[in-house]
């Protein structure tokens, strides 16, 4: 079998430096999609036939909801291949994934409340999607809180990696559950649910903020992941060198 | 070497958070002694014999049993092994007997566990709840498990805490009737062992090397 | 060593059963907890029989929830500390089949005595005449959801000294499917509709639960409790 390759994708040394030469681009490309999709979505975007300007937070309710899904099923994927390849490389992914992944979710929990107070009126209704949006921030918090539970690295690892993985199985019946207990409960007179169809016009810059935000999500993660590599790797001789000769430069500026 | 090695380590190795715990080259356990393992706290006595029992796995390394990987013959390596540590296992508000029941693992004569009992001086205390015994006393319900095991290698980690002169005494020939059976013992303690055929292997974890160096 | 692989689940079973039977004290706590902490709602909210009628079921699955989730910290921890956890990690049998003997003994001792009792509290609560079978029902079925979410909680904290906390915060989002459809239950009944549908949904869980559980709690318990 030829795993080599699989093996040096797991390197942290090469993951360092490849990301190295990569990040700035794709920091510049984050930036200049999320300028656009702001600057468009925000300003030149139709208004909304009812709710008038204020259904502009879409541009960053709905990218960070997208992505505050999406980051969990990405730590836990990176947690089952830490767990079946016992590669370092990803549980440090992993790791990195958890606070950006809770991050996201309470931005997407905060621009919700603040699109429902002119909308319907309130900052809090116990809606379907909202519930589920709050059991996952409530999953995120699982998560973090039991990664740094354990002294011991490899223990913590593992121990989040299951847990991750078994949020994974239980997301879908959470999200089943919460909506079937939605309709359980729904009052008539408020309804959540936005027009099915968007105008082209306002779908437009949406897609330009997810394609954005996707692009600054990987960022985020090379950034803490590069962090994290640095913290558990000091050790290495490689680290030693990075730091010398960024030690070094400091002191030729002067 | 006229005995067949039992276990035989080759290049073992096992890291916690990047501090190499145990590191060991060469090991042969045969049948018919008993191996003490020496070595300064934290030197990586108990880690060895954990990894020995498969509670952990090493970083790099085999073990293995009678000439097979102990991760390819696991059941029946586990099945041929007995491991008391530093906690016994036993269980405080069962009594003496059910605890010995419960640890044998199978169908157990209430005449056998007595008896077992009774020549580890407990003679009486058999249907006493252990939170009543001594320390002492709960630590030879526990070893009281050798007497009843078929099992061939005896991991013992320090199994002399707790224990008095006689208790001592009385594991020691334990041992060596073990031994002489055909079996085989490693044990890590402190104690000079007053035992025949007693061979040293000296442990010394990375860590505490460069520490004196 | 064990002749069949069900041995391992009998001889848990029993252990546990025999150990709890031996501290009632301790095992019974729970159970009074339920009690207790339902009484102090009437106290917190208001007496009047029809405000509590409306409330009865959710206090009363709020409740047993909590019961079971504060109770199921101890299942691993007293064999992790005296060393019997470890013990049975390097025995030769099926790791599976006394997790799910241990789980079963933690629902026998949690989880039946608070469907048991479920009864009294909806007299006390004013739960309406129709609550009360798809009330013990599901209860019935629902704990033992809990008790086997909560074990892989339990597990994943087993080394760490204050894990109870912890243990809360990983459970809980675990158990939201479980209270939605266990008090969606009770509320059907009430509602004169087909309370067997969410029960039925609780069954279904209860079987996954049963088939995914204890392997993960298996591999956690290999994975971490060693440290």
């Amino acid at each position: 079998m030829n795993w080599v390759w699989f093996y040096r994708l797991g390197s942290p040394l090469w993951f360092y430096q490849t990301t190295t030469r990569w990040l700035p681009w794709l920091s510049l490309l984050a930036f200049m999609l999320l300028a656009t999709g702001l600057v468009w979505g925000l300003g030149f975007a139709p208004q909304d036939a009812k709710q008038g300007n204020s259904f502009r937070i879409i541009y960053m309710h709905v990218p960070a909801s997208f992505l505050a899904l999406v980051g969990y099923f990405l730590m836990a994927a990176a947690g089952a291949i830490g767990l079946i390849w016992k590669m370092k490389l990803s549980y440090m992914v992993m790791k990195a994934a958890a606070p950006i992944g809770a991050a996201l979710t309470f931005l997407a929990l905060f621009t919700g409340a603040v699109w429902g107070k002119p909308t319907w009126g309130s900052y809090w209704v116990w809606d379907a999607r909202i519930t589920s949006m709050l059991i996952l921030l409530f999953l995120y918090f699982g998560v973090l809180a039991l990664q740094y539970a354990f002294h011991n690295e490899e223990a913590s690892n593992k121990a989040s990696a299951v847990l991750a993985l078994v949020g994974t199985v239980n997301i879908p019946i959470i999200y089943k559950s919460v909506d079937w207990w939605y309709t359980l409960h729904q009052p008539s007179t408020i309804k959540l649910t936005s027009a099915p169809s968007m105008h082209p016009d306002m779908f437009q810059p949406l897609l330009v903020m997810i394609l954005g935000f996707y692009c600054f999500y990987v960022v985020a993660l090379c950034l803490f992941t590069r962090v994290e590599i640095l913290r558990r790797e000091r050790k290495t001789t490689w680290v030693g060198d990075l730091i010398g000769s960024s030690n070094n430069a400091v002191e030729g500026e002067k | 070497m006229g005995n067949p090695s039992l276990i035989s380590i080759e290049n073992l190795r096992f890291e916690r958070d990047d501090t190499t715990v145990v590191s060991c080259d060469q090991l042969h356990v045969n049948v018919g002694e008993i191996l003490q393992i020496e070595g300064p706290n934290g030197s990586g006595k108990t880690t060895l014999l954990r990894l020995l029992t498969t509670a952990i796995q090493p970083q790099e390394g085999t073990i293995l049993y009678c000439g097979k990987s102990i991760a390819e013959c696991r059941f029946e390596y586990l099945s041929d092994i007995l491991f008391i540590g530093h906690q016994s296992a036993v269980k405080l508000t069962l009594t003496a007997e059910e605890n010995l029941a419960w640890m044998a693992e199978s169908e157990l004569s209430s005449a056998a566990s007595l008896r077992a009992l009774e020549s580890l001086g407990l003679a009486g205390y058999s249907d006493i709840p252990c939170y009543k015994l001594s320390a002492g006393q709960q630590r030879r319900v526990a070893l009281a498990r050798l007497l009843l095991s078929d099992a061939r290698l005896w991991y013992l980690d320090e199994p002399f805490t707790a224990i008095d002169r006689d208790g001592v005494k009385l594991l020691e020939r334990c041992m060596e009737d073990h031994v002489s059976s055909g079996g085989a013992v490693v044990v890590s303690t402190h104690q000079d062992l007053d035992v025949q055929d007693v061979r040293h292997y000296s442990v010394l974890g990375e860590s505490l090397l460069r520490a004196y160096s | 060593m064990r002749k069949y692989t069900s041995d391992g689940f009998y001889a848990y079973l029993r252990r546990d059963l025999l150990q709890s039977h031996r501290r009632l004290g301790e095992a019974a706590s729970p159970l009074i907890f339920f009690v207790m902490a339902s009484t102090l709602v009437p106290l917190g909210i208001t007496p009047d029989p029809a405000s509590l009628a409306e409330i009865a079921s959710g206090i009363i699955w709020v409740f047993a929830l909590l019961a079971t989730m504060l109770s199921v910290g101890g299942l691993f921890a007293g064999d992790y500390q005296d060393g019997s956890l470890e013990q049975l990690l390097i025995s030769p049998q099926v790791l599976v089949m006394p997790v799910l003997g241990k789980v079963t003994a933690h629902w026998l001792i949690t989880g039946l005595p608070l469907t048991l009792v479920s009864p009294l509290l909806g007299l006390m609560l004013f739960l309406p005449e129709a609550g009360y079978l798809p009330m013990t029902a599901s209860l019935a079925l629902g704990t033992a959801c809990l008790s086997l979410l909560g074990a892989v909680g339990a597990a994943l904290t087993v080394s760490l000294q204050k894990g109870g906390m912890l243990l809360a915060l990983i459970v809980m989002p675990l158990y939201m499917p479980v209270i939605i459809f266990g008090a969606a239950t009770v509320q059907y009944g009430i509602d004169g509709l087909a309370w067997t549908a969410p029960l039925a949904i609780l069954g279904a869980m209860l079987a996954a639960a049963i088939a995914l559980c204890p392997l993960a709690i298996a591999s956690v318990l290999r994975l971490t409790s060693i440290n």
